[in-house]
């Protein structure tokens, strides 16, 4: 056993789970604030990205202008979607709602292909391309760099949920919506808020996977290791989400340099069984019974 | 059908029900309920089980929209006002039920209370400078000062919600109620299900509510004790109609109440009874 390319490779699925952290925070938000599943989370993440290649690449706008406007304009996507798709069904059962959402992700991938076509795109660089060297351990620059703006996201997110009136009015509508209409809680309004701000962090994971990995209508599958991350953490849980984000990054880079990259899937799924036989509500959410 | 009030220059009301009637599918929960909240007051709403006392409650905290009628709050037409915005008008309110923030602690749930009256903005919060940390400030020291040690839940005031027993639990509720500043408190079943220690304690509580505060309390309750030993004001509710209001001694003394709660034995009068509660009508 080499430790030295092992404790490489742990590194690089270390700053990758960070990304799936930072876009498992995003599915959480809603589901917890909302109890919306979100499957469309993927899709959501690549629109952020497309709108980011929009400002960037095709109207040549400076870094430091494209990256607020690709997130505001997501975040006023979220909006959208949150009032013409989701609030119509508030009170519907909850297999409707996700099954809207599971339409939702192939309108988004509909419109991407319509307005950008379904080529594989590349983000234009930004991010400093001098190697990391953590020890004797090399770590891709964008890998390291994304995983630095992820966990920066991250801590904002927490700071806000614990001092922010919005973050707190958002708790407190997740843990009980009576008691947060009757303290003055604009419980609609958090809603909308929530899928703001979920769509806003997707946007933020969508334009670093994009510029890891080039950008396409079929990057929503990025999507699919998110909802293992979140079902491994327990849906309504941000710790489960920061934890199973980084525990599902080091699986797959495992899987991936030992077994070969057609092994990722496998090795994040046989997880995801083995954490749902243990823990069915996952390793820290809230215990239960989700019907879908 | 109102029993007549009659001090004499009586103040305006601060809350004013009138002829509300609330009816899901064909079932009539209110039929034209009307009556009057006086500042400064504590008024009881009685009436025997599924009498549709918390279905008034929740109809004045705006959980439910009444089909028919007005409700007035200090003046103010609030029937059409969401339910938040009541809240923030000065309506305080507990539940039947207990509706806390479970998993947070006592303390962030009673300042959930003061939430609405915030004006932290998303960069304050972040930096934790300037409002988030002056009105951080300010709303602790209000809170541990007066509301915490009024309702002597200093020592428990870092535990988990969740964790407490029911009786502090209710009190947390109060103190959360207490916390949004409220013209009015509503307290759901104050006592439901509390010793006659805690009960006393409660009923301390509340008159020193008004006493301490000058908050009006409006209270849905079972206990009979407390309702005629506290009360200025008793609205008695049966099968969604006002059958009787007035002082506790009116209220006790009228023969309706007293076979609404003992029942008349006459099951061809019950039977009208429920007759005229399922059709809808003026009730006045």
């Amino acid at each position: 056993m080499d430790w030295a390319y092992l404790f490489e490779i742990s590194l690089t699925g270390l700053a990758s789970g960070g990304l799936y952290a930072l876009a498992a925070l995003a599915f959480v938000m809603v589901y917890k604030a909302t109890r919306v599943v979100n499957i469309a989370i993927g899709e959501m993440l690549m629109a952020g990205a497309y709108l980011f290649f929009t400002f960037s690449a095709m109207w040549a706008l400076p870094l430091w202008l494209a990256i607020p406007a690709a997130v505001l304009a997501s975040g006023v996507l979220g909006a959208v979607i949150e009032r013409t798709v989701i609030r119509p069904l508030l009170g519907e059962p909850p297999i409707s709602v996700f099954m809207v959402t599971v339409g939702l992700g192939s309108v988004l991938v509909g419109l991407v292909e319509i307005l950008w076509s379904a080529d594989q795109r590349r983000l234009p660089d930004f991010m400093p391309t001098s190697p990391i060297m953590v020890g004797d351990a090399f770590l891709a620059p964008k890998v390291f760099w994304g995983a630095v703006v992820a966990a920066l996201f991250i801590a904002a997110v927490l700071l806000l949920f614990r001092y922010w009136r919005g973050g707190v009015a958002l708790r407190a509508t997740a843990s009980d919506q009576a008691a947060a209409y009757s303290v003055g809680i604009n419980v609609p309004r958090v809603f909308s808020l929530a899928w703001v701000a979920s769509a806003m962090l997707a946007a933020v994971s969508g334009i670093i996977v994009g510029s890891i990995g080039g950008i396409s209508s079929s990057m929503g599958v990025f999507g699919l290791s998110v909802l293992v991350v979140v079902i491994v953490g327990g849906l309504d849980s941000v710790l489960g989400a920061l934890i199973g984000g980084l525990l599902i990054g080091v699986v797959e880079a495992l899987a991936g340099a030992f077994l070969g990259g057609e092994y990722k899937l496998l090795a994040t799924f046989l997880v995801l069984v083995a954490i749902l036989m243990v823990r069915p509500y996952g390793l820290f959410g809230t215990h239960e019974i989700e019907r879908l | 059908m109102t029993i007549p009030q009659s001090p004499p220059a009586v103040p305006a009301p601060l809350l004013q029900v009138d002829g509300v009637t609330l009816s899901f599918g064909g079932v009539h929960a209110l039929s034209g309920v009307g009556f009057e909240v006086q500042p400064g007051s504590i008024t009881a709403v009685i009436g025997p089980n599924g009498a549709g006392k918390t279905s008034l409650f929740n109809t004045i905290s705006g959980f439910y929209r009444p089909n028919a009628g007005s409700i007035r709050f200090q003046g103010q037409d609030i029937t059409r006002l969401p339910a938040p915005r009541r809240a923030r008008l000065g309506l305080g309110r507990s539940f039947q039920n207990i509706a806390l923030f479970r998993g947070m602690t006592v303390l962030d749930n009673i300042k959930l209370g003061r939430h609405a009256h915030l004006k932290t903005n998303v960069f304050d919060a972040l930096l934790y400078v300037g409002r988030a940390r002056r009105e951080e400030a300010e709303l602790r020291r209000d809170i541990e000062e007066r509301i915490i040690d009024f309702l002597e839940i200093d020592h428990i005031r870092h535990a988990p919600v969740a964790a407490l027993p029911y009786g502090l639990q209710k009190r947390v509720e109060m103190a959360r109620a207490l916390a949004m500043q409220p013209q009015i408190l509503m307290l759901d079943e104050p006592v439901a299900g509390m010793n006659r220690e805690e009960t006393e304690d409660m009923a301390r509580f509340i008159l020193d509510v008004r006493a301490e505060w000058g908050v009006t309390v409006l209270m849905v309750e079972h206990d009979m004790g407390l309702v005629m030993d506290l009360s200025d004001h008793v609205v008695v509710l049966n099968f969604g109609q006002v059958i009787a209001q007035g002082t506790p001694a009116v209220v006790q003394a009228d023969p309706e109440v007293n076979r609404a709660y003992l029942g008349s034995g006459d099951v061809g009068e019950l039977r009208r009874k429920l007759r005229a509660a399922a059709t809808p009508q003026g009730a006045q």
